[in-house]
């Protein structure tokens, strides 16, 4: 019986599967292409550091603090003209994306940032000592110290990206959490609620277990 | 070579200043090891960091080899920072990188090329004796080595000067020795100016020529490191001298004493010379020695000697006549009871 009905849900489940990969993959990518820079940002402007700028500091600060405090599920519905403007559709698993990469980039960011905070300043003084370029600094300083940290964010992010991808049923988007949602919760069907959750905690495990790992492999310290 | 005018550095934090370098003045010569001692807090380190601009003085200008680095732009301080190495306390390597690409850092930020940097980090490696452990990582180092590698960086563009923030102080004793001797054959062999950090008078009394002492942000004594030693002013710098010349004699000792006792300073060459033994061979005093020390301080001998004169009051006021002869200081610690 119980095997009967979740042979029948594969097709559907291996469907969401799909979606949510699709999603998390697309907003994780974005967010670390706009995120990475943006938390180097957050810190190099920061006082009495490299590019130490109290306006660009605050501006990006700011922009990053507002975005974080909405709601995820606000967010999704209020980006629907953004989403229009850059998908050309407000439904859809890439429809969806768009919201996720931009509730992904400043959470993404500000790990960065906090990752890079817990280099020793010795360190990025050893190398202004050494008549390094600020670019130098960054690219050759700052970003391997900080590999593990953002080796973790980026863990971190993708674990939070697929728990909001669950949300991403409000505009169609599809994916294991609007599938245990629509057929396990709305229909009480308690074999899909528990295989999708099941398959969720696997997928959250294994994302952790291959952050953790690559982490400590890039650690040298 | 470098020279020091009137530089200030105050911080503010919190709405109150702080003042961690007041008015000083400095000149330090071209090949010369120069140390800088102090207490922590007595700003001898953000003095050495106005040296090479990670502190900005305040006011005040400083000139390495007649360049004024306080007036330079951005680009060009850069430029200047190549020719002036600087090492740490805590070495702060970067830990992502290899014993090598350590190194090489230093010499892409100079704009070398490839078999350039290539060739001068073996070079480098070479000199500092640390070939084999070329492909490892900071963390699987010794702090030694960690500081080796910190040298072999800051010495890669060629410097003229190198900076030492209190470079051995994290160091244990026969580790600080070796580091020491890598430095001053450094300064020997390459002609590199070395200025030199430390709340430790070892490291001075080892290394150094020239010397300042500095309090609450202030040089109150300057001078030729066995000058200092011989006769020092000032009582920081005596202080910091018993450290390393600890000459006092425990009290009950000295109450037991039946004679006069002296304590006579050598110096120089007279301390090689047998004042001692020409003492008894001519006069009829006994001589109990209570404590003695000969130091060499940049290889010339400093002996500071505590004796007791025993004899007759005449025989030993000649005996004393006679050493003050030869040798200026003299000091009676204490008189016959």
């Amino acid at each position: 019986m119980l095997l009967e009905s979740l042979y029948s849900i594969l097709p559907d489940l291996n469907k969401a599967f799909f979606e949510t990969l699709y999603m998390v993959a697309i907003s994780l990518g974005v967010s670390l292409i706009v995120g990475l820079p943006l938390g180097v940002i957050l810190f190099v402007t920061d006082r009495g550091l490299l590019f130490e700028n109290v306006w660009i500091k605050q501006t990006a600060g700011i922009l990053v603090n507002l975005i974080r405090s909405v709601p995820f599920i606000i967010l999704l519905v209020a980006l629907l003209p953004l989403t229009q403007l850059i998908t050309g559709t407000t439904i859809g698993p890439t429809a969806a994306s768009v919201s996720l990469s931009v509730a992904a980039i400043p959470f993404f960011a500000r790990l960065v940032e906090t990752s890079l905070r817990e280099i020793d300043k010795g360190v990025i003084e050893a190398a202004v000592a050494v008549g390094a370029t600020p670019w130098m600094i960054i690219r050759e300083v700052l970003l391997p110290e900080a590999k593990p940290g953002i080796v973790q964010a980026i863990t971190v992010t993708a674990i939070s990206l697929l728990g909001y991808s669950a949300m991403a049923g409000i505009v169609g988007g599809g994916g294991i959490g609007d599938f245990a949602i629509r057929f396990g919760y709305y229909r009480y069907d308690n074999t899909i609620m528990f295989t999708t959750v099941v398959l969720l905690i696997v997928i959250v495990q294994l994302m952790q277990v291959i952050g953790d790992g690559v982490a400590r492999a890039v650690n040298k310290r | 070579m470098i020279e020091v005018r009137d530089v200030t550095k105050i911080y503010s934090a919190k709405g109150k200043d702080i003042v961690g370098v007041k008015n000083v003045s400095l000149k330090i010569e071209k090949g010369e090891i120069f140390g800088i001692v102090g207490y922590s807090g007595a700003g001898k380190s953000s003095l050495l960091r106005c040296l090479n601009l990670l502190e900005k003085p305040t006011s005040g200008e400083i000139l390495i080899d007649g360049v004024s680095i306080t007036k330079l732009s951005k680009k060009e301080l850069r430029e200047e920072r190549l020719k002036i190495g600087m090492i740490f306390q805590h070495f702060y390597l970067i830990s992502a990188k290899t014993v090598y690409e350590n190194i090489a850092f230093a010499l892409k930020a100079a704009g070398k090329k490839k078999d350039e940097i290539n060739h001068k980090t073996l070079e480098l490696l070479k000199m500092v004796g640390l070939e084999n452990q070329k492909d490892q990582y900071p963390a699987q180092l010794s702090g030694g080595q960690k500081q080796r590698v910190g040298i072999a960086r800051a010495l890669a563009n060629d410097p003229k000067v190198l900076l030492c923030d209190e470079a051995t102080s994290a160091l244990d004793p026969n580790t600080t020795k070796a580091i020491l001797s890598l430095l001053q054959s450094i300064n020997k062999e390459l002609g590199i100016t070395i200025v030199l950090i430390t709340h430790e008078m070892e490291v001075v009394k080892e290394i150094c020529h020239r010397m300042a002492v500095m309090q609450d942000g202030e040089i109150i004594e300057t001078g030729d490191v066995y000058n200092l030693f011989a006769h020092p002013e000032k009582e920081l710098t005596k202080s910091f001298i018993s450290s390393v010349i600890q000459m006092n004699l425990p009290e009950p000792l000295l109450k037991g004493r039946k004679g006069v006792v002296i304590k006579i300073h050598f110096k120089g060459a007279i301390a090689e010379e047998a004042v001692v033994s020409e003492l008894f061979q001519n006069f009829k005093v006994k001589g109990n020695i209570l404590h003695g020390k000969i130091e060499y301080i940049q290889e010339t001998p400093l002996g500071i000697f505590i004796m007791e004169l025993i004899g007759e009051e005449t025989e030993v006021k000649r005996a004393m006549d006679y050493i003050k002869d030869r040798i200026e200081n003299l000091e009676v610690v204490k008189h016959v009871a």
